[in-house]
Order: structure tokens, then sequence, then C-alpha cells
């Protein structure tokens, strides 16, 4: 059977990531797609899962009851949804919603806590991939909080 | 200090016998592009006379009674006439101009300044990176680029404004972006669900961004803040610091280098920018106040 | 044709009698006297009628922050340093309208103010002084545009230069280079000697009209004492300089040391007045001012001086650059001592010592540049030793 490690190798997230810890995690991941419009994950609820974007374009939102959703981020190929499923309580910050067709490789949470857990070598080479994206996305926030555009700053 | 590129070299640059005087010029069409900003065509009132310049280059536009802005131009540099200029309300004098209706007059003084390295470019790849009104003082760039096209290699426009209401030249993005010859991103600060674009900082459009450093030049315009995000992000993809040009604003009276306003570090930025590369600048960004 | 009577450079003398000839001729050639005149309990430049309007037998004691006028024991002429104002004032007016426009049926009609030259002879220029005017003339005159007023005032200017044989508390021209003797940029270059019974000038001609006017008074060679009393005088007012600044390395000194802490130090005193900027020689900052009058229909653009110590100078839409008096300051001398060079090829400062005077508070530039060279903790090559 043709497994996702081939896939998983050409995503921009695994790059440089040695083939004997990409094969530890094949057993967590599974295609998945997602139309136009569809939530891939519901703020407060359990993250019992993250998606790296194959294809497509996800708008990470908020509700306001008097505004409506405002869109903080959009992700596109190449992209990860984040990381509330790797620290207690797993619960989702924000709704992320496809706006295109999207298609996307799952990752249950729980099955990849424990590999991580269990072969720290995995462990450190997948948080030295998310502290970077947390790391840009901290970075491009301040940016976003300045309001630079405005005629304050 | 040798440079890759010389912006120096300001085909508009002309004899003025007095440039302190304003000429007039006649509003011929006014159009309001966004919520604080607005398009203004003119041309002289004598009804002859041509306003050559170079992309990258300004004005001071006066207006009768209240004042004068530095304004650069935002028009097409291969075709002069008329002369465009994208204005935001954001000071006395700007607000006043917003004020404007077709027929009414305006002063202007220029074109002044240093010009993006458009020439210069040519035979490499062009990436414009434009933050909020900082597009107005790259369209004319795009416009010479693509009055050339096949002289250049890729050209990209990455442009972010705070909301898609906040976005400058819609129509022109939209035909930009339906050519095969030219890659076009657009983001977004912040947006409603109804928006189906980006939303992210500006520097989130280069992260996807394939590079040849060595090949391309960038010109970036936008809030200072913007540009030294951008530059470093750039810099992370191993441009050199001599392709990389800004745009710099100071507060400007005289336009000529006389009046001593716009003194950074040890230049003046009306006559030594407001194009810059980033090696002249990057020391003095550094720098609080300067 | 005839020779002139004085070739250029030729010294003479002649009895302090004729300085009010020299006047005279000076007036007969079309020309407004300005110089040194009493006002205001300092000596100030102003227009002059007669030898009777110079500061006659006063001189000026100068420190950081302190000027008072003293009575000499003698009835020198020029027996005093310099004042607050300079020769700016007549070549680069404080305040001049650079057009005038109205409203004709709804029509700007722009009418530019056609440039005013009086014909000035500036009488008592120090030496320092023709310096901050040949350094005026690169920054009005040497650019890529020109100011016309400039031109034309400078054009028409008679230079009457008097050297130095008296120094102030707050002098350094030897540090700067940039005297007690004038050497150059001068019609007439004058030395006032009074030795004992007798009051006379040496003179010398640096120009062909310099010439001309020399040759209208009465005067005889200069003998070989007379040089050298004159010589003497002025290298004892060389060795009597108030202040020093040292000027090696100062351009790196001071781009390397953009963020020290004497900054802050200094901005602890500065109270941002403008005093240094208004009273410095060379000083060239100006900002454009729109009025209208109560009609509406009648606009008009004046040009002042300006100065980079006030907040507004770097406002842009959203605030100002430099909001704190330290990064003024600091602009301030850098630009003075260092960016100048760039800009213009020269040092901004003449050693003139009107902007440690004139302090309200005595900053004095040289003990400040002291302090940054003794904090510079980079490069240590570079420093004085």
């Amino acid at each position: 059977m043709e497994t996702l490690e081939p896939i998983l190798a050409e995503h921009p997230f695994f790059k440089g990531m040695p083939p004997e810890l990409l094969k530890l995690l094949v057993g967590c991941a599974s295609n998945v797609k997602f139309e136009a419009g569809d939530f891939i994950s519901r703020e407060g609820q359990e993250a019992s899962e993250f998606f790296i974007i194959r294809q497509g374009k996800v708008a990470l939102e908020l509700f306001s009851p008097t505004h409506g959703a405002i869109t903080v981020e959009t992700l596109e190929d190449g992209d990860v949804t984040g990381w509330s499923w790797l620290l207690p309580p797993y619960r989702s910050h924000f709704d992320a919603r496809a706006v295109d067709l999207t298609r996307a490789i799952r990752f249950d949470g729980k099955c990849m806590r424990a590999k991580l857990e269990e072969d720290h070598n995995l462990g450190y080479e997948m948080l030295k991939r998310f502290v970077r994206i947390i790391a840009e996305r901290l970075s491009a926030t301040r940016i976003q909080l300045l309001d630079i555009y405005g005629t304050r700053v | 200090m040798e440079h890759v590129f010389d912006s120096k070299a300001a085909p508009g640059r002309r004899a003025v016998l007095s440039p302190m005087v304003p000429e007039i010029f006649r509003v011929e069409k006014y159009r309001k592009e966004t919520l604080d900003t607005y398009t203004l065509e003119l041309k002289p009132a004598s009804g002859t006379g041509e306003h050559r310049f170079g992309a990258g280059q300004f004005n001071m536009l006066y207006k009768f009674g209240v004042g004068e802005a530095a304004i650069s131009i935002s028009g097409d540099p291969t075709s002069p006439n008329p002369l465009i200029h994208t204005i935001r309300a954001v000071g006395t004098a700007t607000k006043a101009m917003a004020k404007l209706k077709v027929g009414d007059t305006i002063g202007v003084r220029g074109p002044f300044g240093s010009c993006w390295p458009v020439e210069a470019a040519k035979g490499n790849d062009v990436l414009i990176i434009a933050g909020g009104i900082g597009l107005a003082p790259l369209r004319p760039v795009i416009y010479q680029v693509l009055a050339e096209r096949r002289k250049y290699g890729k050209v990209f426009l990455l442009y972010g404004t705070r909301t898609p209401e906040d976005m400058l030249y819609r129509a022109e993005l939209e035909k930009w972006r339906a050519r095969f010859d030219m890659e076009v991103h657009v983001t977004v600060d912040r947006a409603s669900s109804e928006w189906h674009g980006n939303v992210g900082v500006v520097t989130t459009l280069l992260k996807k961004l394939v590079l040849d450093p060595d090949n391309t030049v960038a010109m970036i315009c936008g809030p200072e803040i913007m540009m030294r995000f951008v530059a470093m992000d750039l810099i992370k993809k191993e441009m050199t610091l001599d392709r990389i040009y800004v745009s710099m604003e100071r507060n400007m009276k005289c336009g000529i280098g006389l009046c001593g306003h716009c003194q950074y570090g040890p230049t003046f930025i009306c006559k030594d920018g407001p194009v810059y590369t980033y090696d002249q600048v990057i020391e003095l960004l550094a720098r609080r106040e300067i | 044709m005839l020779e002139p009577v004085v070739e250029i450079e030729q010294q003479v003398t002649f009895k302090q009698e004729q300085l009010q000839t020299l006047f005279t001729v000076l007036q007969k050639r079309g020309y407004q006297l300005v110089g040194p005149t009493i006002r205001d309990g300092a000596i100030t430049y102003d227009e002059l009628n007669s030898t009777a309007d110079l500061p006659v037998g006063w001189t000026d004691e100068q420190e950081a922050g302190y000027y008072r006028l003293a009575r000499r024991k003698d009835a020198a002429y020029f027996g005093y340093v310099v004042g607050p104002h300079s020769w700016k004032k007549f070549l680069y007016p404080p305040v001049l309208s650079l057009w005038k426009a109205n409203l004709q049926k709804g029509e700007v009609i722009v009418a530019p103010q056609a440039a005013q030259a009086p014909k000035y002879a500036l009488i008592g220029v120090r030496s320092c002084e023709l310096h901050a005017i040949a350094i005026q003339d690169k920054i009005f005159l040497q650019g890529e545009y020109t100011d016309p007023v400039y031109k034309a005032r400078r054009e028409n200017a008679f230079i009457v230069a008097v050297n130095c044989v008296t120094t102030g508390g707050t002098c350094f021209c030897v540090s700067m280079k940039t005297g007690p003797k004038a050497t150059s940029g001068f019609d007439l270059a004058l030395t006032e000697v009074i030795d004992g019974k007798r009051h006379y000038f040496v003179a010398e001609s640096g120009s062909k009209q310099g010439a001309e006017v020399l040759a209208e008074l009465t005067k005889q060679q200069v003998t070989a004492e007379e040089q050298q009393a004159a010589k003497d005088l002025m290298e004892k007012a060389a060795k009597k300089m108030g202040r020093q600044l040292d000027t090696t390395g100062i351009y790196e000194l001071l781009y390397r040391n953009v963020e020290c802490a004497r900054w802050e130090d200094i901005a602890g005193r500065c109270l941002t007045c403008t005093n240094c900027t208004m009273v410095c020689p060379t000083c060239f900052c100006m900002t454009v001012l729109d009025t209208t009058d109560l009609t509406g229909q009648n606009a008009e653009r004046k040009r002042h001086w300006d100065s980079c110590f006030t907040l507004d100078f770097s406002y842009i839409h959203g605030g100002s650059i430099r909001n704190s008096p330290k990064s003024r300051y600091r602009q301030w001398m850098t630009h003075k001592l260092a960016a100048w060079q760039d800009q213009f090829g020269t040092s901004g400062c003449v050693g003139c010592g009107r902007c440690i005077t004139w302090c309200p508070v005595g900053i004095d530039i040289t003990e400040e540049a002291r302090a940054i060279r003794a904090g510079d903790k980079s490069d240590k090559a570079t420093k004085a030793i």
C-alpha cells in the first residue's frame, strides 16, 4: 500500500526532517479535503488534530457579535494550522474555516503527543518547526498590532 | 559609496528659474480612492508645458492660502501628462486639497528627489513591495516596467494594506493580476469574512516567494516599520543591501536641499533621496530620532 | 588706463582719521554701510552712517552664557570680538517674502517677489566670519540649486575685514583654523594698531575693488615696524583663545557616538531655545510660512530662519521625528561638526563662540565635544594623544 510518507517529505513543513523520524509520524497522518466554507476547527472546541495544508486557503477567524467574523490571518499551501493540540487543555483558540477547496494532511493530536513523548529526537525536530511558525506569527502579529498604516505610528 | 544601481539619475529634473515659485495647474479629474485618499489629475493652467518626471520623484503641491505638502508622483513616467498624484488626507494641506473640485487650481513645484532604479534594473527580476499609500510612489515603476516588459525578468508586486477598503487602485490591481507576465499578491492586516484574499501583514507574502537573490532588484515603499521588516526578510532571503531600495519620508519645506528640514544623517531626503539603497540607510534606521 | 595706485595684497597704513574717509568713499560708491554698533547692551550689526556709530572704546566680555559690554582704556574702533549678530542677517535675510498670490475671478495668480539686492559694505568682518560666509557660499551658491537672493546680495557686497587683536572668552578660531587673521574672501583687510599715541590701521586689499577704494585714502607705505606690530598683536590674540576644540577625528567621533550617554546629560540642561542656531553664522535652516489676508483673496509665502531645536522642525503627519531634546541637540552638533563635511565638504563650525556665549544655560560645544571624546569607548586609535 502506498503511504503518505512521500507527500509528507515534500511538504515545506517537513523540509530537512530525517526520513527515519518522518517514518514514525506516518501512522498519525491521514489525507483530508475541505470544501469552501467548511469549518476545520472551532474556537473553544477540543483540538484533537492539526493540519498541514497541501493546497487551498484557510482563514483563522474570531466572531464578534457586533462585527461578525473577523479574519486574523489566512493560511495557504505549505502552512500549518496551529499548535493547540500540543498543549493542555487541547482546545482551539480560533475558528479555522476553509475559504477555498482545501486539501490537507490531518495529524491526530493524541497519536502525535504519544510519539513525541516517546522519542525526544522526534519531539525536538517537531518543536523546532513549530517554534519557527510561532515566532513568525508572533512577529507578524506585532506588526499587525501596531496598525502601521494608521496615523499613529 | 559605490552602488550596483544608481538611483540618482533623475530625468525629470528641469532647470527652474525659481524653484520656490509654484506653477499653477488645474484639476482635470478627481477620484476618491479610499476613505482617506484621493487622486488628482492635473494639467498646467497655461495649457502648455509638460511635467516630465522619474519614477519615485515628488512634487511640492500648494493649496491656495493653506500651504504645501510633498507628494510623490503616481502617474506614468512614459506618459507624464496629465500629472497624477494620489494623496492621503492627513495634514492641513492634504485635507484642504481633498476638497478640490474639477477645474480648481493647485500650485506645483518640482519634480524633486531621486528615482527608483527602473532603468538600471533591466535584465533583472523586479520585486515591488508596497504598504498602504506606499503603492502610489511605486505605481510609476509598474507602468515603466510594463511599458518595456520584455527587458525585465520576473515581475512581482506584493501589496499590503490595513483593510480591503484601504486598497488603492483596485481595478488596476485586478488588471495586473490577470497578466501572465506579472505576479501580484495582496494582503490585508484585518478583514471581515467577506474578504476572500489573504489576511496577514505584508511580510507574510514574502515567505513563499522564491527569489533569485543575485538577479533581483527590490523596491519597497510603505511605513518605515514595514520597510524595515520587509528588508530584513529580503536579507534573510540572501539579497544584498545594494539591491534593496526604500523610499524615505521626512518633513520637507523647500524640496531643493536648502531648508535643512529633511536631513537624514549625512543626507537630505529631498535631493539625496527619497529613494535610497538599503546600505545607505541601514545604520540610520537602527538609530532612534535621527 | 591708469594702474590702480595700490596693488592687490600690497600693505599700506593709514591714520585712524582716514577710517571716516573710507566710509565716505564707500558711501559715494553707493554702498549702505553695515557694521558694529551698540544697541540693547550689545555690539550688534546694523546700518552705519559714520565712524561715530562704531563702538569706540568699548569691548565685550564673554563666557559661557555671559556677555557684558565694558569700557576699554583706549579708543579702539574694533576692540571687541563678536556679538549676537552675524552677517547672515544681511546676506540671508531672517524673513523674506518669496511670492504673493491672489485670486482673480477664481484664478490664482502668483507673483514672485523681485529679489531685492541692497549694496552692502560689511564693515568689521572677522576672519571666522569670512569663513562662515565662505561656508554659506557653498550652501547657497555651489549646490544644485542656488538662492538668487543670497547670490545677488553676496555679489553686491563689499567686505572690509578686521583682523582680531582681541580675543573673547568663548573664541576658538585657532582650533577651527579660521583665524584670527583674515587670509581671503575680503575686499579690504585692516589691522587696528594702537601703539602709545599712534592709532593707525595696517591695510591690504584682497580685490580690485578693494585696491581702488584704498587708493582714495591718504596712506603711507607700511614700515617693517608697523607690520611687526600688527603681526605681534595677532599672534598674541591667537595665544589667548578662550576655548579649544580638538578636531582630530571629530567626524568619526560624532558618527560613532550617536548613542552616547552625554546626549542625555546635555538634554538635562538644554532648553531647546534655538539661540545657538540663531546666533550661529553658518546655520542656514529655514521654513516657509503661508498666510492669507482676511478677505481670503491674497496669499503670501514668506521664508523665515528656522531651527532644528523646535519640535515642529521634524514634524511629519503623526508626530515629530526628533521628539526628545537629546536628539535635537545631537542633530545640531553632529550636523555642525560631521554631517556638514558630507554635505558641503567643510566643517559647519568656525569657532566664533557665539553658541557658547548666547546659550542661556552656558552649554559649551567645545566642552561637550571633549566629554564625548572622553567617554568614547570605541576605536581608541583615532583619539587625540
